[in-house]
């Protein structure tokens, strides 16, 4: 035993004279961290790094079947999703990888800022961070291209029409995003190269650097308030308290990150057995247009942004935004770099979280439901409940039939059926007089095209009869407050 | 006596040796051949940022087949197809025949951000799935977030032939379209 034993180090020690194996764990997996860091809290950036580990392994997988070519890569998807053995898992498995990845480096990065990580001397680190969210996000958006489905054609579509908006060369920008002037198959090509090559190159170099940091300058320790953060003193203050309290990364503060992982990867595969790959959806052929293109998941918020901020802010915001979001990301340890570290004595820095989740919260949900577009169908489909048609004149039932088949109902829904894009009509008449509904249908405005020209007087009569009788029982018209004398008409 | 070797320059008329020649000359000839690869490489790249859009004429058929106070679907082929575009060649608009030879063809990209717009006959409006941007039967604006009309190709007729200047994807930054 004893002498196996002796082998089995003089073979170890062999090694270790070449390749110095116990110097390398000593400064990396064997480094000091302060005891406090082995936190739930601290979990999340090798969290992140495990999503991205996955994406890399089940990315390599579905590259050896998957065809780059705007021609083959719908037919490749749906042989992967169909055809290939476990192919619909390693496509669903990538899929869910994404979403979790983007998610809790968002996580991740909420602790960072909530626990005044990137302040003082960790200012590169928090930078690098904020270069791997663009790229992540870049590799998300990429990865939604690689879906070659008539989603990604039109999500193309509204790229390059935000490029389009770059004042002087948006132009040139169009044809640098698409690799042409329309979008083609150098479109899926280059968004090809990036996705498995720059991006992910990218995302290996920077966190090498990332990670780098974190061993030069160490993990945050756990904050406490009162414990100001000074340029003068920080780093003896860190040295104490690695002193004091320091243990190795490996095995004595590592477990909460191994559990935090397998909780991940389980999340991940239950994700994917349980709701399975997305898409594709229906091929991307331009001339399929009854579609309704929606960008994934995370990309819903700004979907909702282009929808509600009003006109002339439009391209301001969409090409300006990103660029001050960045700004702002990138100087934030250096107008913040010192003080106090704990969220509790940081209330600014919590309102700021609270009211960015909230916001991108209640956005993703608009996004998702998207009221304001108008429902297409709704003219053929969308019913009208038996009480907004009993009892009603010839007359009113006439306009009852102009709406419904001029597609007034594809934005104005009647008791909550149809579009949303325009007001309910269930209770137009107790809000609007006759004389204004006469002008609204006819002239419009207000966010509402103008049917002057496509409806007959007839027709307008019948639809303003109609929508007079729209109310709730017992509610009258409607009245006009500048004739206070007037009777109520019916 | 220390400070000496720290100082070459002072020494007046003294050579710089061999090893600083030879590391001078790897500087310059790599920073030549890096050139002479990262040159073409960015011109590679950016090729697409300088070469002019190509429009060109474009067959939609026989004027015929749309009626005159009518808008119908219509598609064409990209004219700068390749190969393996697949379906991405087939580019749809919508083409209003007013009278006789006087036509309008409309971009199906809604001028907001893209989505194909979709003709309804009957109150003669385009509506967009995305936003909810609508369109007149001429193109104008007629509700929602878009800046400004429908885009309109360039268009004649000859010998009986439609025909519409194409081969972009319709955005803000080609107002030629």
């Amino acid at each position: 035993m004893n002498k196996l034993i002796n082998i089995a180090r003089s073979a170890f020690l062999w090694v270790d004279d070449r390749l110095h194996i116990a110097k390398l764990y000593e400064s990396t997996a064997g480094h000091h961290v302060p005891q406090s860091s082995g936190s739930w809290f601290y979990v999340f950036g090798s969290a992140t790094l495990l999503c991205f580990m996955i994406q890399l392994a089940t990315g390599i997988m579905l590259a050896m079947v998957y065809v780059p070519s705007a021609a083959e890569a719908y037919t490749t998807l749906e042989y992967l999703t169909f055809q290939q053995e476990l192919g619909w898992f390693l496509r669903a498995v990538h899929f869910w990888g994404s979403n979790f990845m983007v998610g809790i480096m968002l996580l991740h990065m909420t602790q960072v800022f909530l626990f005044g990580a990137y302040k003082y001397p960790r200012e590169i680190t928090w930078i690098t961070g904020v270069i791997l969210m663009v790229l992540t996000l870049g590799l998300a958006f990429t990865g939604q291209v690689m879906r070659f489905d008539e989603d990604a054609y039109w999500g193309l579509g509204i790229g390059a029409a935000i490029m389009g908006r770059v004042p002087f060369v948006g132009e040139q920008m169009v044809n640098m995003m698409l690799g042409g002037p329309i979008i083609a198959s150098e479109t899926l090509s280059r968004f090809f190269a990036l996705h498995v090559f720059v991006l992910p190159g990218g995302v290996l170099a920077i966190v090498s650097i990332h990670l780098r940091m974190v061993l030069t300058k160490g993990i945050n320790e756990y904050p406490q308030p009162g414990m100001l953060v000074r340029r003068e003193t920080y780093d003896k203050e860190y040295a104490a308290i690695l002193k004091k309290e320091g243990v190795p990364f490996f095995p004595k503060a590592i477990s909460k990150d191994l559990v935090a992982a397998s909780i991940v990867i389980f999340g991940i595969l239950a994700c994917a057995i349980l709701f399975g790959p997305n898409g594709p959806s229906g091929p991307p052929d331009p001339v399929q247009i009854n579609t309704l293109p929606r960008p994934d998941f995370f990309f819903l918020w700004i979907f909702a942004i282009a929808a509600l901020m009003p006109d002339w802010m439009e391209t301001p915001a969409l090409l300006g935004g990103p660029v001050i979001i960045g700004i702002i990301l990138f100087a934030l340890p250096f107008f913040n770099g010192t003080g106090e570290k704990s969220w509790r004595r940081r209330p600014v820095a919590v309102i700021t979280v609270i009211l960015t989740y909230v916001s991108l919260g209640l956005l993703s949900y608009l996004g998702h439901t998207s009221p304001w577009s108008p429902d297409m169908d709704a003219w053929k489909s969308a019913e009208t409940p038996l009480e907004f048609v009993e009892g009603r004149s010839p007359l009113e039932l006439q306009g009852l039939l102009v709406i419904q088949s001029m597609q007034c109902r594809n934005c104005h829904a009647i008791d909550g059926i149809g579009g949303h894009r325009g007001p309910d009509l269930a209770d137009v008449g107790s809000r609007l007089t006759k004389a204004q509904l006469v002008r609204q249908v006819i002239q419009g405005g207000g966010n509402m095209p103008a049917y002057g020209k496509n409806l007959t007087p007839d027709q307008v009569e019948a639809v303003v009869a109609y929508m007079v009788s729209l109310r709730p029982q017992g509610v009258p018209p409607a009245r006009d407050s500048s004739q206070p004398g007037q009777a109520p008409m019916e | 006596m220390n400070d000496e070797p720290c100082k070459p320059c002072d020494c007046e008329g003294k050579k710089p040796s061999r090893r600083d020649f030879l590391l001078w000359i790897g500087f310059a000839l790599n920073a030549v051949a890096g050139a002479m690869i990262g040159i073409p490489l960015l011109g590679y790249v950016l090729s697409a940022f300088f070469k002019p859009n190509p429009l060109t004429w474009i067959s939609l058929g026989p004027v015929e087949q749309f009626p005159e106070g009518k808008t119908r679907f219509a598609s064409y082929e990209n004219p700068l197809r390749r190969e393996w575009d697949g379906e991405t060649s087939n580019i749809p608009c919508w083409v209003r025949r007013i009278k006789g030879d006087d036509f309008q063809v409309f971009a199906i990209n809604c001028t907001h951000l893209g989505c194909p717009v979709r003709w309804f006959e009957e109150s003669k409006l385009f509506m967009c799935p995305c936003h909810g941007g609508a369109f007149y039967e001429d193109g104008g604006h007629a509700a929602g977030p878009p800046p400004r009309g429908l885009y309109t190709y360039e268009l004649k007729v000859e010998s009986g032939t439609l025909f519409i200047k194409g081969g972009v994807l319709p955005n803000l930054s080609n107002q030629n379209i």
